[in-house]
């Protein structure tokens, strides 16, 4: 940005003479856009904010948005970029934070009647803010694809993969909070393994499960009668002592479903089934 | 009319669901089925119903009293082949088949059949159908 100490030093003067004029109209052209998503009294103080570290900047001396004078300034940017980001408004409604303030400078600047002068700083501060817009939209951007990334990773936690553990034993070891979503889809994954690998046989591991509830226990449940039904039997597995505890203290029963402390144990008891079923039938 | 065959497998009868079922159908199920029974002295009956894509309470009650009828004629009932969505739903439904008991397929059905013929005393040697005469 080519402006120069006295340039900045003038329309630093221009924001401050106006001040409270201008803020009242930038926040009205910030306000219309986003349809009462913000209340005025938040967006004025982000406008107020907005305003003081630039005219701070401007006072600095010749002004460059990447200089350390205007460090409070990219703050302020930074800071409101990336709460409208996590706040889902679209990146049109986070620009018009910023470009709104030339909307209120023609509101307020007589620009018709005014000198050649004024004229040329008003162009001069219009650079300046297109500066200020396209760093808000690169911090927007940059927010949103840390948020996505943020999905993909907790996305990576929910995918849960029923393993084979032996001939007619599969394993589901099921990791993280579990809310009826994604209960349905362990449920639905582990009642379609089951019938793929034809196993009689399922071992439902809440080792990683952080706090079992009511809602959860439920869950656990539906899934175990949906496997009898489809003539599977469920062993669970992974009971660490606060969940035992807890499932006593909440009076959930697991009636005649087996639940053994570790995976380990919940294997052997399946392989002491089959092995009893196999003894039975060659009697 | 379209009627559900009943397939004998050694001591076995294998009964593929692969229609619609209505009234009529299950009706004239439950009459030949029982009728096999009789005939050919079968221990064991598998209701097979993969091709099912909705059990209902209509289904669910018919696959009770068929479990029935072969009980009192001497026959275990074994269903076999309910898909996921169907166990789900019938969880979510709050229904249960009572008295029925389930295999994932065919083959661990008959497994199960056999087992279970296998827990039964053995029969009455010639000795003992010797001492009774």
């Amino acid at each position: 940005m080519g402006l120069t100490a006295e340039e900045s030093g003038r329309l630093a003067a221009l924001l401050e003479t106006h001040a409270d004029k201008l803020t009242a109209s930038w926040t009205d052209a910030v306000a219309a856009p986003l349809r009462g998503r913000l209340t005025r009294a938040e967006l004025l103080r982000q406008v107020q904010d907005l305003h003081r570290t630039l005219v701070e900047a401007l006072q600095a001396g010749d002004f460059d948005l990447s200089a350390e004078a205007a460090a409070s300034l990219r703050a302020t940017l930074v800071e409101m970029s990336r709460s409208r980001a996590r706040q889902g408004f679209s990146a049109a409604e986070t620009a018009v934070t910023v470009f709104g303030l030339k909307k209120a400078l023609f509101d307020v600047v007589d620009v018709r009647g005014a000198d050649p002068q004024v004229l040329a700083d008003l162009l001069a501060l219009g650079l300046v803010i297109d500066d200020l817009g396209l760093f808000t939209f690169e911090t927007y951007a940059k927010t949103r694809e840390e948020l996505i990334a943020d999905q993909a990773e907790q996305l990576l936690e929910l995918a849960t993969p029923v393993v084979k553990l032996w001939e007619g034993v599969v394993a589901i070891p099921l990791v993280g909070t579990l809310d009826s979503a994604r209960a349905q889809v362990i449920m639905e994954r582990l009642l379609e393994t089951l019938v793929e690998t034809g196993s009689p046989y399922a071992i439902i591991d809440i080792t990683g499960v952080p706090a079992v509830d009511t809602q959860v226990a439920q869950h656990i449940l539906k899934t175990v009668v949906a496997a009898r039904l489809m003539g599977a039997e469920c062993i669970i597995s992974g009971i660490r002592p606060q969940i035992a505890q807890t499932i006593v203290a909440l009076g959930i029963e697991f009636g005649d479903i087996a639940t053994k402390a570790s995976l380990a144990d919940a294997l052997r008891h399946a392989l002491r089934m089959i092995e009893a079923n196999r003894k039975a039938r060659s009697n | 009319m379209e009627r559900v065959p009943v397939l004998k497998i050694g001591d076995i009868l294998l009964v593929s669901i692969q229609v619609d079922m209505q009234d009529q159908t299950a009706l004239a199920l439950q009459e030949d089925l029982s009728d096999r029974i009789v005939a050919t002295g079968c221990h064991g009956v598998i209701i097979d119903i993969t091709a099912l894509d909705i059990v209902d309470s209509f289904v669910g009650r018919m696959l009770s009293s068929i479990a029935a009828i072969s009980r009192v004629l001497d026959a275990e009932t074994v269903v076999v082949g309910m898909r996921p969505a169907v166990a789900i739903t019938l969880v979510e439904l709050g229904l249960s088949l009572d008295g029925i008991r389930t295999a994932l397929n065919v083959e661990l059905g008959m497994e199960l059949l056999a087992r279970s013929r296998a827990d039964e005393p053995e029969d009455l040697g010639i000795d003992g159908l010797s001492a009774t005469t």
